[in-house]
């Protein structure tokens, strides 16, 4: 393929960040091949990312319309006794509605949202290398992806569709188990299409495998010279330890979710108590992967938080060891916190108090990260762009998610609130409120480097302001339902809970509207944003010392390495609007470092 | 770019590597990991198996009784002696002996093949004996005038060989807990054997690339990595044999 490149504009040669004069458009990424196929079939792990993108991007706002579908629906509770057929469709729907809701968002958003679309971008460009490890088994991953979420959201679209508009669909039953899939409802009380569904997230373990690997592999080995284990950005350490995570978590999803279908079909107990098998075993698996897999959704969340507190509050990141160690730390506890999902579904008191005690040692290096973010934001130089503003918003929510996870750690008051809305609003918030927004604070941070051009910092506000608000709107009233015993999964309530449902409803909405405004400042950045520099922010890492879009190899030369986040040298031109490291600075003061 | 890099001769390392060494450390270390994930796989399906076996000892070692022992032992064999070619292989293509490599290859693939043909007569085996869970499974051993010449023609094997088995089987009923057993025994080994079909496949793979002269004492990470997946895939049958067909005394 490289045959078919162009040769660079010779203004592209020499031209220094400080001087940005440049005679033509040099190549980059995007122009560097032309036509479909040159997309479907690349190896460049910038294409790659771009694609997971779109994808991710296109199931989110799948997801986020069934989530506005189910608030709406909960807008009033149902009246059974008015009409009993009438409720009863109208439950089945919501099943079905809040399953869609879960699997889509937990399959083919939050797990591949930061790694496959960040990572696959930026990891190789952090490293100062031209690709990842293994380029043809990222582009694999990739049509894994695809093939399985088409698949995966077919099944559970169709009998939604044939249940509202009454097309007849082929395989048209979807889903109604929850993304939990739990045995014995799943095993052989569901009507709904447990088999091709339990298929399509085996098939998308694989690609959350296949990124996992990968990454380990050119964290491994790509690192440039002068990039120790101690020197790498935090947005690598926590990619690593989301990898570990997805290469050794995954598979026990896959084996448990082939036994599933596999009982299902032959009607062999293995999990179904009716014919011999142990429930209680599914959800011992079940968790096995699935608590890890929090951590495969929040780990690289943080990393970019680390990236993003530096770039704008101008100063070196706090406690950089123990940031890194915290993520290693966050991913070793994850193996072994699992059965704190089951306090009420029968464990020994024994096992229930480890797996308490261990749940409260996940707050540990939990709260390093928060702290040490806190400390490198003391006395900086802070600049309140959208990225750092949906940082600043993690921080605030995941510290509210962090804190309510410590209630539902604690097996007595877990027995009372499990199973309620106070669930509900502890994951939102953990996933959702800090997911979410550290990643669209990624996506606006490195936006510039990725398409070449700059967002409507007014817009991205305005969108946040509309996401924040609308988030708290939704969840927080959760919490107080919840503790007062609304229970989750349920498609009506007394009236009592009225308010707080409408609250949340209106929430739901609030943020839809801010989600929709996010994504028209990027629509807009797209077709009229005005061009970026390299360096907008002035970021230290080496992805900022390539050019905005970076070129088809990312890096005339091989950067070298240094201290990531050596921000001294790096000033700002206003010719450019951008930054660039002035070789020609004052030597660092003495004081400087971690 | 990578895809030139593999295939043509002057280049062998793809653009993102500095040089060959470094390039197949990669590969090496990225095979390992996929081993990890391998490991927690098969790991998983262990545990429920030693879960429900703990559960129900007796009716496990009736299933285990049922099997035939012999053919898991003879396949042991195969396909260790397999792994010996595999590993003279990586040796030869390390040493840029392309046509011992060719031979050693050739030889595993048979080998492996073999091992695949005698579970596939096991398989019919249990299903003639009523074995099969879920389709065609019976609560009792269908008796001996029932079976093809073929089936009669092993269990007679077996009443020679092990004269004590003559005393169980016929008689007893099977349990629920032993249809489970076996639906534990078709899974494992039917993803074991789906691995082993994987392996064959990369091999021919090797073959093919090795004719085409594309291996060299410099560059051969493909037969390297491959060794270690056909290794792993042996080591886990080394499990599988003891714990499905060798655990059936009290």
């Amino acid at each position: 393929m490289s045959a078919t490149s162009g040769p660079l504009p010779l203004g592209f040669q020499g031209a220094a960040p400080a001087k940005p004069t440049r005679p033509a458009e040099p190549d980059n990424y995007l122009t560097h091949e032309k036509g479909i196929l040159s997309w479907i079939f690349t190896l460049d792990h910038k294409r790659i990312g771009v694609m997971y993108m779109v994808l991710v991007l296109s199931f989110f706002a799948l997801g986020g319309f069934f989530a506005i579908a189910l608030r709406t629906m909960l807008w009033s509770p149902v009246d059974f006794n008015a009409n009993p057929a009438h409720a009863k469709a109208s439950y089945d729907l919501y099943n079905h509605f809040f399953t869609l809701h879960g699997a889509v968002m937990v399959f083919l958003f939050i797990i591949p949202a930061v790694p496959a679309i960040l990572g696959n971008f930026i990891l190789p460009m952090m490293l100062g290398a031209k690709d990842v490890a293994f380029p043809r088994l990222n582009l694999l991953s990739l049509w894994i992806y695809f093939t399985g979420a088409v698949f995966f959201s077919y099944v559970l679209l169709s009998g939604i569709l044939h249940a509202v508009f009454g097309w007849n669909i082929p395989g048209g039953w979807s889903l109604d188990t929850g993304w939990t899939f739990y045995t014995p409802y799943s095993s052989s009380l569901s009507q709904g299409a447990v088999v091709p569904a339990v298929l399509g997230a085996f098939i998308l373990g694989f690609s959350s495998i296949l990124t996992g690997l990968n990454f380990i592999a050119s964290i491994h080995m790509l690192r440039p010279k002068g990039m120790t284990w101690f020197r790498m950005p935090l947005f690598l350490w926590a990619i690593y330890s989301t990898s570990i995570i997805q290469v050794l978590a995954t598979p026990v999803l896959a084996i448990t979710l082939l036994l599933l279908a596999a009982e299902r079909v032959f009607g062999v107990g293995i999990f179904d108590p009716k014919l011999g098998g142990d429930p209680v075993l599914f959800q011992h698996f079940f968790w096995f992967y699935s608590h890890p897999a929090v951590y495969i959704m929040i780990l690289p969340a943080m990393g970019v938080i680390s990236e993003v507190m530096v770039a704008f509050s101008r100063k070196h990141i706090f406690g950089y060891n123990f940031i890194a160690m915290s993520s290693i730390a966050i991913a070793l506890f994850s193996f072994v916190v699992w059965g704190h999902h089951m306090f009420v579904s029968g464990q020994s008191p024994l096992s229930a108090a480890v797996f308490s005690l261990l749940t409260f040692a996940v707050a540990i290096p939990s709260a390093v990260k928060v702290f040490n973010w806190l400390g490198t934001l003391y006395q900086g130089d802070i600049r309140l762009t959208t990225p750092m503003l949906y940082a600043m918003g993690f921080i605030f929510l995941f510290t509210i998610g962090g804190l309510t996870g410590l209630f539902l750690g604690a097996m007595s008051v877990d027995i009372m609130l499990t199973h309620t809305y106070f669930i509900v609003a502890h994951f939102h918030y953990v996933m959702m409120g800090s997911t979410l927004f550290a990643f669209l604070s990624g996506l606006y941070y490195w936006w510039p480097k990725m398409f070449g051009k700059m967002y409507s910092e007014t817009w991205g506000k305005v969108g946040l302001l509309f996401v924040f608000v609308g988030f708290n709107l939704t969840f927080f009233p959760q919490f107080v339902a919840g503790s007062r015993g609304m229970p989750r999964r349920y498609a009506s309530y007394p009236v009592q809970y009225q308010a707080f449902h409408r609250m949340s409803t209106a929430g739901a909405y609030t943020m839809g509207t801010g989600l929709i405004i996010a994504g028209l400042t990027f629509a807009q950045s797209l077709l009229r944003g005005k061009k970026a520099p390299n360096n907008p922010w002035g970021g230290s890492t080496l992805e900022w010392e390539s050019t905005s879009p970076p070129r088809h190899d990312n890096f005339e030369h091989t950067p070298v390495a240094g201290d990531p986040y050596d921000l001294h040298g790096i000033e700002y031109d206003p010719a450019t609007g951008g930054w660039f490291r002035n070789p020609n600075a004052a030597p660092a003061p003495a004081t400087h470092g971690h | 770019m990578a895809e030139d890099a593999l295939t043509s001769e002057h280049t062998l390392v793809a653009h993102q590597f500095e040089d060959v060494a470094q390039q197949r450390e990669a590969s090496t270390l990225g095979m390992w990991a996929f081993l990890s994930t391998e490991i927690l796989f098969f790991g998983a399906i262990f545990v429920a198996y030693g879960v429900y076996r703990l559960r129900w000892p007796d009716q496990y070692r009736q299933g285990s009784l049922e099997l035939k022992w012999y053919l898991g032992a003879i396949n042991t064999a195969v396909l260790l002696i397999s792994s010996f070619f595999m590993a003279m292989g990586v040796h030869a293509a390390a040493t840029g002996q392309i046509k011992t490599l060719i031979r050693n290859l050739l030889w595993t693939i048979v080998l492996g093949t073999l091992f695949l043909v005698i579970k596939g007569t096991e398989y019919y085996l249990e299903y003639e004996d009523g074995l099969v869970p879920g389709v065609a499974f019976k609560m009792e051993k269908p008796s001996e005038s029932a079976q093809s010449g073929f089936a009669r023609a092993f269990e007679s094997f077996e009443h020679w060989i092990s004269p004590v088995a003559k005393n169980r089987g016929e008689t007893h009923r099977r349990s629920p807990q032993e249809e489970q057993f076996m639906m534990f025994y078709f899974i494992m080994t039917g993803i074991h054997a789906t691995h082993m079909v994987i392996g064959i496949a990369l091999l021919s793979w090797l073959v093919w690339m090795a004719r085409r002269g594309k291996f060299s004492a410099e560059y051969h990470n493909p037969v390297e990595i491959t060794g270690l997946y056909w290794h792993f895939v042996d080591t886990v049958w080394v499990f599988l044999f003891p714990i499905l067909y060798l655990l059936r005394n009290p």
